[in-house]
């Protein structure tokens, strides 16, 4: 049996955030819509008594298959600080273990009449596989290989913050592209901002065509250090190893970590980023993320912030996106 | 209502406000974002230049508070400043146009999670009826009888009265 | 009611002989009697024969699918050999060859039985079995060719995989070409080492999507091996599902040095292109994968100069709870029976690749070669030869709709394409399994 696919209850309006390219057609002004709003936001979380009432009697449902504290704590702190009412769905724990399919849990979530569901999943897709299943917002905390918009969100934000307006900026992003949902998220950011994006990795770690892709490669990282203006770390992984992807995290570090001596050769004002958990010692050398402009604990931060801006434009702002708003 | 007779009416109200707070120890002013932020401004320009004293200025945007959120768009305007403790202050609220009050009713929550102040007073250039809530101001410009469906635009060069832009 | 024979009345004839307009009478035991212009019922002595209009119609031989899963026995809940046969006769087919990988696998004698048996009992399209290379598909040891081709079994292929190591295949294919009867090896063409943990083309899409990819190289190579090894062997083999130009380009040059290889292609990968699972609905989840656009002229251009020599569907019924599953999680396969003819009209035909006789070839007498029934299906239409035919209008425009298919599982990933080409009749025997569009049983 083929059940239908509901019906868009909110035409018009940003519906769901499950890439960056939902914040389009215009990805630059969508971006910056969300990046004045998260301004209002970093306001409230400096307050003493850091919530608003905004989303009062709304409920959004976290739904991880895949753990990943970090993410999860931020957005349901997000949410609070919006009065909204959180649920955690505890996937170890549920229906999902006994073999009932993706579309039966999702639907049993909204018949309890949830407004936002934050997904993160290890398989590509699965957000946007539930935004056509479901009527309530759907957002991408995270899904495999393809994309985490809310974390390339919190770190334009965190790059604007210290650099002013991205345009222009040379952005390096170092590491394993090939299975970072961070670096598609966030080179499809920073390119829409106007910055210049280079990756640079082992041809291993880059994905298999980068045919689309407005970004440099280069595989020799000392070389495109002197010119940058951000540089951004990603976790390297240690099953990588077993998969013949590179022969030790030990000749990894050596080609592509930042290692003291690379660090010491950013120019001053040159950002240090990293989307966490840092594996200290591999991709960043364990003092280098504790200099001054190393920004890792600004980017969680700001990372509330952020998420209250896309929750309360998903559930709050009645925003036409693209568009006027109705009178 | 022509600029000069707003001028006028913003020098009565400054009066006013000294009168009633018996000076101006304590007293802050806090603009609603986006049309009290102008008036709030000129208010404090009149305070200084009858005690001599520069009260501090706030502004606050109320969209996180209104009761109409997800019903029609609302996005804030400008990121709220309140720049002292409000707890144990004396709180004029400024707002260009008074209107249904659930605009002053979201800035009344709104300050709460700033502090507790002694009292909170309002200060409208325009008081046009239409209440929804049991709110009245402390100080008025103008009272200023109009139909529902009419426009009320404050701006420098004085008051407009029009068709509601639909 | 007694049958008394029937006549398709005004329909253009097209088989292996050629094209012509004419009417086809068939005995009441299910064997034309004549073709010819406006036949007379009575000089043939067909008392009160049924009329089948075949106005505007091709009339031509039955449709041969030589790649259909049938799940039956095991997933019963996703298709039966009877459902199947239903989207068969629906699709035009008047036969279709039952892959092996159904649970139990279909490895010994007494599962070719079962199949063969529920088949007959359905009554609806001739269902053939293909036997395991290997038992169980594991890639390990020879299954019992032989006892099986005692059963009739013409066809053996592990698909669902291919026989990974390359000195069992050798020996497959040299002991296959010594038994009493021609048979022929079939591979699915896919080298594990290389494709394990991919889920789509690995290029372009893969990369943006975020999924892991199979490259073009883990079929090709495989393509490449089993040539060298009908070389070596001298055996025929057959080759499932071509996607790529690499594969296409390697049978094209192999038939040229007069190799004994054929090969295949589905309708979808000579209509679709990996761009479609920008959706992520894993409908378009299918191996081989979907592939780029060149591969798709490449799959083209073999089927037009006579590089790949039939298209088959890989029918490959899965329940929408498989289906409605993360991409990655989902298994592969969609279903193609009941497109299959229009999609080959409306992709093929009508852009002036192929001629309908052309089309035809590809769709019933040259699979019906490769699968050894050459001698009862894709037969001349004419006086004595078996009357399993189908009759469809090339130009009737229909919109695909997932919920009206028979098939007992709704995994079309055309849903909503309008496409060109219907079937009218399907007969089996003489009999009409589909009758003005409407299956009969």
């Amino acid at each position: 049996m083929t059940r239908p696919a509901p019906a868009s209850h909110r035409h018009g309006a940003l519906r769901n955030l499950l890439g960056i390219a939902d914040l389009g057609p215009d990805i630059a002004a969508g971006i910056a819509e969300v990046m004045r709003l998260t301004d209002s936001f970093v306001e409230v979380s400096e307050r003493a008594i850091p919530k608003v009432p905004a989303l009062r009697g709304r409920t959004v449902v976290s739904l991880f298959f895949e753990d990943s504290t970090r993410t999860r704590l931020s957005f349901e702190t997000a949410a609070k600080r919006l009065s909204a009412d959180t649920m955690n769905f505890s996937v170890s724990t549920s229906s999902v273990k006994k073999g009932e399919s993706l579309r039966d849990t999702i639907e049993t979530i909204e018949a309890m009449g949830v407004d936002a569901i934050v997904v993160r999943h290890a398989s590509a897709g699965v957000p946007r596989q539930i935004a056509h299943w479901a009527s309530s917002a759907v957002i991408n905390a995270g899904d495999g290989w393809h994309e985490h918009p809310t974390q390339a969100l919190l770190d334009c934000y965190t790059i604007r913050q210290h650099l002013g307006e991205l345009s222009g900026r040379h952005i390096t992003i170092v590491g394993d592209i090939k299975h970072s949902r961070v670096a598609r998220s966030n080179i499809a950011a920073f390119t829409a901002l106007g910055a210049d994006v280079t990756v640079v990795a082992p041809p291993t770690l880059l994905p298999p065509s980068l045919e689309g892709w407005p970004v440099k490669v280069a595989h020799d990282l000392d070389a495109v250090l002197p010119g940058t203006d951000v540089c951004y770390l990603l976790r390297m992984q240690r099953e990588r190893m077993t998969e013949a992807l590179i022969p030790s995290l030990r000749e990894y570090t050596a080609r592509y970590g930042l290692t003291e001596e690379r660090a010491d050769r950013l120019a001053e004002h040159a950002l240090i980023m990293h989307p966490g958990p840092m594996n200290r010692g591999v991709e960043i050398a364990a003092d280098v993320a504790e200099r001054p402009n190393a920004v890792i604990v600004d980017q969680v931060r700001n990372g509330v912030a952020v998420r209250m801006a896309v929750l309360f434009l998903l559930l709050g702002s009645g925003t036409e996106w693209g568009g006027e708003p109705d009178a | 209502m022509s600029a000069e007779d707003m001028q006028r009416a913003t020098w009565r109200m400054a009066h006013e406000i000294i009168e009633r707070n018996h000076g101006l120890d304590d007293v802050v002013l806090v603009g609603l974002q986006t049309g009290g932020v102008p008036l709030a401004g000129r208010l404090a320009g009149a305070l200084h230049q009858i005690e001599g004293i520069n009260v501090p200025v706030g502004c606050v945007d109320v969209a996180f508070y209104r009761d109409d959120i997800g019903l029609r768009p609302v996005l804030p305007e400008a990121v709220t400043d309140i720049p002292v403790e409000l707890t144990g202050r004396s709180v004029v609220l400024v707002d260009d146009v008074l209107f249904t009050g659930r605009t002053i009713r979201a800035a009344l929550d709104a300050l709460t999670d700033h502090g507790r102040a002694r009292q909170v007073q309002l200060a409208v250039m325009i008081d046009r009826g239409h209440r929804e809530l049991p709110i009245r101001p402390d100080f008025v410009g103008k009272n200023l009888p109009t139909r529902r469906d009419e426009a009320v635009d404050v701006h420098e060069d004085g008051v407009d009265l029009g068709e509601m832009v639909k | 009611m007694t049958p008394t024979g029937r006549i398709i009345r005004g329909g253009r004839v097209i088989d292996r002989d050629g094209e012509r307009v004419a009417d086809v009478a068939i005995a009441p035991d299910g064997v034309i009697l004549a073709v010819g212009v406006d036949l007379d019922p009575a000089a043939l002595g067909l008392a009160d024969p049924e009329l089948l209009d075949a106005a505007g119609c091709v009339v031509a031989p039955g449709l041969v699918d030589i790649h259909t899963h049938l799940r039956e026995p095991g997933r019963e809940e996703a298709e039966t050999v009877e459902t199947g046969s239903r989207a068969a006769a629906l699709g035009g087919y008047t036969a279709v060859v039952a892959m092996p990988n159904t649970e139990p696998t279909i490895d010994s004698v007494g599962v070719v039985r079962q199949v063969l048996d529920a088949g007959v009992a359905a009554g609806i399209c001739d269902v053939r079995v293909a036997g395991a290379i290997t038992i169980d598909r594991k890639g390990e040891a020879l299954a019992p060719l032989a006892e099986m081709a005692e059963l009739g079994v013409r066809m053996f292929t592990d698909d669902g995989c291919g026989v990974q190591d390359d000195r069992l295949m050798r020996r497959a294919l040299e002991y296959a070409s010594g038994l009493p009867v021609p048979v022929t090896l079939a591979q699915h063409c896919e080298v594990e080492v290389l494709s394990e943990g991919g889920h789509m083309h690995e290029g372009e899409w893969s990369s943006r999507l975020g999924i892991p990819g199979i490259p073009a190289e883990a079929e090709e190579l495989m393509v490449f091996r089993d040539i060298a090894l009908a070389r070596l062997t001298g055996a025929r083999v057959h080759l499932q599902h071509l996607s790529t130009a690499g594969s296409v380009q390697l049978v094209r040059e192999a038939k040229a040095k007069g190799l004994p290889v054929t090969a295949e292609a589905t309708p979808h990968h000579f209509t679709l292109t990996h761009a479609e699972v920008a959706s992520y609905d894993p409908v378009f989840k299918v191996n081989p994968p979907l592939r780029t656009e060149a591969d798709v002229a490449a799959v083209r251009a073999g089927l037009v100069d006579g590089t790949i020599d039939a298209i088959a569907t890989d029918h490959a019924p899965h329940t929408s709870d498989l289906k409605e599953a993360p991409f990655d999680h989902a298994p592969c396969g969609m279903l193609g029976l009941e497109t299959a003819l229009a999609l080959g009209i409306t992709e093929l035909v009508e852009p002036g690749l192929l001629s309908l006789a052309e089309l035809l070839a590809l769709m019933s007498w040259q699979p019906a070669a490769i699968a050894g029934i050459e001698a009862v299906h894709g037969r001349p239409i004419a006086a004595g030869e078996p009357a399993h035919l189908v009759v469809f209008d090339p130009t009737q425009p229909w919109t695909v709709d997932p919920t009206a298919l028979a098939s007992r599982s709704s995994n079309t990933p055309y849903a909503g394409r309008e496409v060109r080409g219907r079937v009218r009749h399907t007969l089996l025997c003489g009999v009409p399994m589909v009758r003005d569009g409407k299956a009969q049983r």
